[in-house]
């Protein structure tokens, strides 16, 4: 497929990996954080890790939108649904099985009599409205930057054309708050105990925002970031250039997504978001906890469309469990096989943790992808005879 | 005997008429949907004695039965590539050749829905028993019930499948061994994809089909090449993709499995449509593929019967399988490095068949 597997061809592949072991043979250890749910997905999915000296090091970040979802917004969403039967509640699939209290999703109290429908675009969800004029439709808007802007377009046309039964569950979050709270945690920042060399940044967030929100991090924190694609070979150039930046001591914000990413990002958009949402003082992240002006709400202006307003929602906050290591896993402080739940009652079937929710999480990329390489396996080759004592990790 | 004059009774209105609840009700309106519609276009002398059921011949000495269900609610029921009659027969009939089995006979039962168009209804008998006779299984017997509007989805299929296995047949997800060689007999996803698109109304340049069709003769093929034991594992990737069926194998066998990403065939029309969506066609679902686990000693033969055969004519060795006590399904990826395969979590595509 054009465009497409020009960005995970093998042999350039090898190509940059041996660029990679030659430039990263300094001797020191390298610990990179790719923020972004996509480029975990990818490292894992594209064995990515098999391509780096075993002194690189990639720590995943917590940008997977469904995984910071908090539990209490979601059961907000599921006792809107169930309490009231006019309420047709639309979302993202990837948000349909993120687990709520009382072993409830949205998928389960779909099964329990609640509307609830999967959506491929706000545009859809207002677009079910109008065929619905007798029903209450409510989108349940998540995601970084990415996906804010058709949410705020979805809520100028609802209001523009007057459609009084559609409203908005508005979850969007920022993904520069995010990174600040990493790198402003006790582990990363006083105590030094979690070695943090760089971010591959955003791949779509950046096509919105812009390279310069990153600016801030490489200035003040001295940390390198450098901009990817979500291909495979994307990660893999990067994880190049955070190389070069370490051993050359600089710490600077560089672009790999030229092809889609400029310094001031996408203005019409930036503009859009701005007028149609303002700062929460705080949101509540799952796995980081409360995290200062990190999330939008929907302007006085709208309310009317605002589905907490509308409908008077109040949103109670729930702990995750108390062995789950899932804030420590995004801050890169723990990996997913310290957690004494990963792969016994915490599994991609039954996620205790934010983690182990969505396929972009690091729990559930390595349970999916990777666990085979925390055991070791025998493997027989055909071509010679079977041999007991071959084992390879 | 119906000794009404033929005058009297009005014949099915299959041009505008509709499903009622009396077509389930026992009566003489079942009785005339029974004979106008399935029975003629089944045509066969079991259905035609109007019996409760169907009696068969014994199978040949040597030979054993195998019986095989399999219930059909796809949405929508007319898709590019088949229908829920074509799909109906080729599910079961999938089911019993992937046992190793020559497929014979059918049992069939509808659950309609008030309401339902019986111009539609016959489209689906019709290409229901075009299906089942270019499969070479006659459908035995049947039934037939109604549910109010609202109750069901237009049409829901189950068919019951019997075959003989013939001596020395015995293929099993249980039966693979380390070292046996992997083979699909073409492209992956194709079914679940053109699901997909008519569902969500996507559109690409040039359209997605479904890949349903009987895999018997595929099968036949394979066993006149090598010898039977050779064969060790058959399966139809359906539900849940190649990535399902190769767990599962990998979990009866207790083996691991080896797999190489870039010799799987999947169309770029898939491919793409599978980008789009964000999901892997390891896990979509599949109506008209056999992946066989064969003995690597007989695997080339095997593999030149599946590609002399026009349902196979993509076949290729994706991998083979390991001791490992994990049983793990790995696969080396076309960038160059391993992952795992896992068990598909949670539902990616609801009422696919």
């Amino acid at each position: 497929m054009k465009y497409v597997d020009e960005f995970r061809d093998g042999a350039l592949a090898a190509g940059l990996a041996r660029a990679i072991a030659r430039e990263a043979g300094s001797g020191r250890d390298y610990a990179f954080m790719e923020f972004c749910g996509g480029h975990t997905h990818a490292i894992s999915r594209y064995g990515v890790a098999d391509l780096l000296p075993p002194n690189v090091r990639m720590i995943h970040g917590p940008g997977c939108p469904v995984c910071v979802l908090p539990i209490g917004r979601v059961d907000m969403a599921i006792r809107l649904a169930l309490a009231r039967p006019e309420v047709i509640l639309c979302t993202y699939g990837d948000c349909l099985r993120v687990p709520a209290s009382d072993g409830l999703s949205l998928l389960k109290a779909k099964a329990r009599g609640a509307d609830v429908r999967m959506v491929y675009s706000a545009a859809d969800a207002l677009a079910l409205a109008v065929r619905e004029p007798a029903r209450e439709v409510v989108f349940f808007a998540i995601g970084f930057e990415t996906t804010t802007p058709p949410t705020a377009l979805v809520l100028r046309q609802a209001a523009a054309q007057g459609v009084a039964n559609f409203s908005v569950i508005c979850n969007h979050v920022l993904t520069p708050s995010a990174i600040s709270t990493i790198l402003e945690s006790p582990e990363v920042r006083r105590l030094g105990t979690v070695p943090l060399d760089g971010f591959i940044g955003p791949a779509h967030v950046s096509t919105i925002i812009g390279s310069q929100p990153y600016e801030f991090f490489a200035e003040e924190y001295r940390k390198p970031v450098v901009i990817a694609g979500f291909e495979p070979l994307d990660v893999m150039q990067a994880i190049r250039m955070l190389v070069r930046q370490v051993n050359e001591g600089r710490a600077e914000v560089e672009n790999e997504f030229a092809r889609a990413v400029v310094p001031d990002g996408n203005l019409k958009a930036k503009t859009l978001v701005a007028e149609t949402f303002e700062l929460r003082r705080s949101f509540e992240w799952r796995g980081l906890g409360l995290v200062p002006y990190s999330a939008l709400r929907i302007r006085a202006a709208f309310a009317p469309w605002d589905a907490e307003a509308k409908f008077g929602l109040d949103y109670r906050p729930v702990p995750d469990h108390r062995a789950c290591e899932c804030g420590a896993i995004l801050r890169g402080v723990r990996k997913p096989t310290d957690c004494k739940l990963f792969g016994t009652v915490c599994t991609p079937e039954t996620p205790m943790g934010s983690c182990m929710v969505s396929s972009e999480g690091a729990c559930a990329a390595h349970y999916n992808y990777g666990r085979f390489r925390d055991m070791p396996v025998r493997v027989v080759d055909n071509s010679a005879p079977p041999n007991p004592d071959q084992e390879t990790a | 005997m119906n000794t009404v004059k033929p005058g009297y009774v009005r014949p099915l209105d299959l041009r505008n008429g509709r499903v009622d609840l009396g077509f389930g009700a026992g009566g003489r309106a079942m009785a005339q949907l029974i004979s106008e519609l399935f029975a003629r276009a089944f045509a066969n002398a079991y259905l035609a004695r109007g019996d409760d059921g169907a009696v068969l011949p014994a199978p040949a000495a040597g030979e054993r039965l195998v019986m095989a269900t399999d219930a059909h609610v796809v949405s929508p029921l007319f898709f590019p590539g088949g229908d829920i009659g074509s799909l109906s027969v080729h599910g079961t009939v999938n089911d019993l050749a992937v046992m190793g089995a020559r497929p014979l006979y059918l049992a069939a039962s509808f659950i309609l829905e008030e309401g339902y168009p019986l111009a539609e209804l016959a489209r689906i008998v019709d290409s229901m028993a075009a299906a089942a006779r270019a499969a070479g299984v006659v459908v035995v017997t049947g039934d037939t019930k109604v549910v109010e509007q609202g109750k069901g989805d237009g049409v829901f299929i189950t068919t019951t499948g019997v075959g003989a296995l013939p001596a020395g047949r015995d293929p099993g997800g249980a039966r693979a061994r380390p070292g046996d060689v992997v083979l699909l007999s073409g492209r992956i996803g194709d079914h679940g994809m053109a699901i997909m698109a008519q569902r969500e109304s996507l559109a690409f340049d040039s359209e997605i089909v479904s890949d349903s069709a009987a895999l018997n003769g595929l099968v036949e093929a394979l066993y006149a090449a090598v010898p039977a034991e050779a064969i060790r594992v058959l399966r139809d990737p359906t539900r849940g993709g190649l990535a399902t069926t190769l767990n599962e194998i990998a979990t009866q066998s207790g083996v691991g499995m080896e797999l190489d990403e870039a010799a799987i065939p999947v169309s770029p029309q898939v491919h793409a449509a599978c980008e789009l969506l964000g999901l892997d066609s390891l896990y979509v679902a599949n109506e008209g593929k056999l992946v066989a686990l064969c003995a690597p000693e007989h695997a080339e033969a095997a593999l030149a019967a599946l590609r002399a055969h026009p349902l196979g004519a993509e076949a290729a060795r994706i991998g083979a399988t390991t001791a490992d006590p994990q049983h793990f399904v790995q696969i080396r990826t076309g960038f160059g490095g391993r992952r795992m395969v896992d068990w598909l979590a949670g539902e990616q595509l609801p009422r696919i068949c």
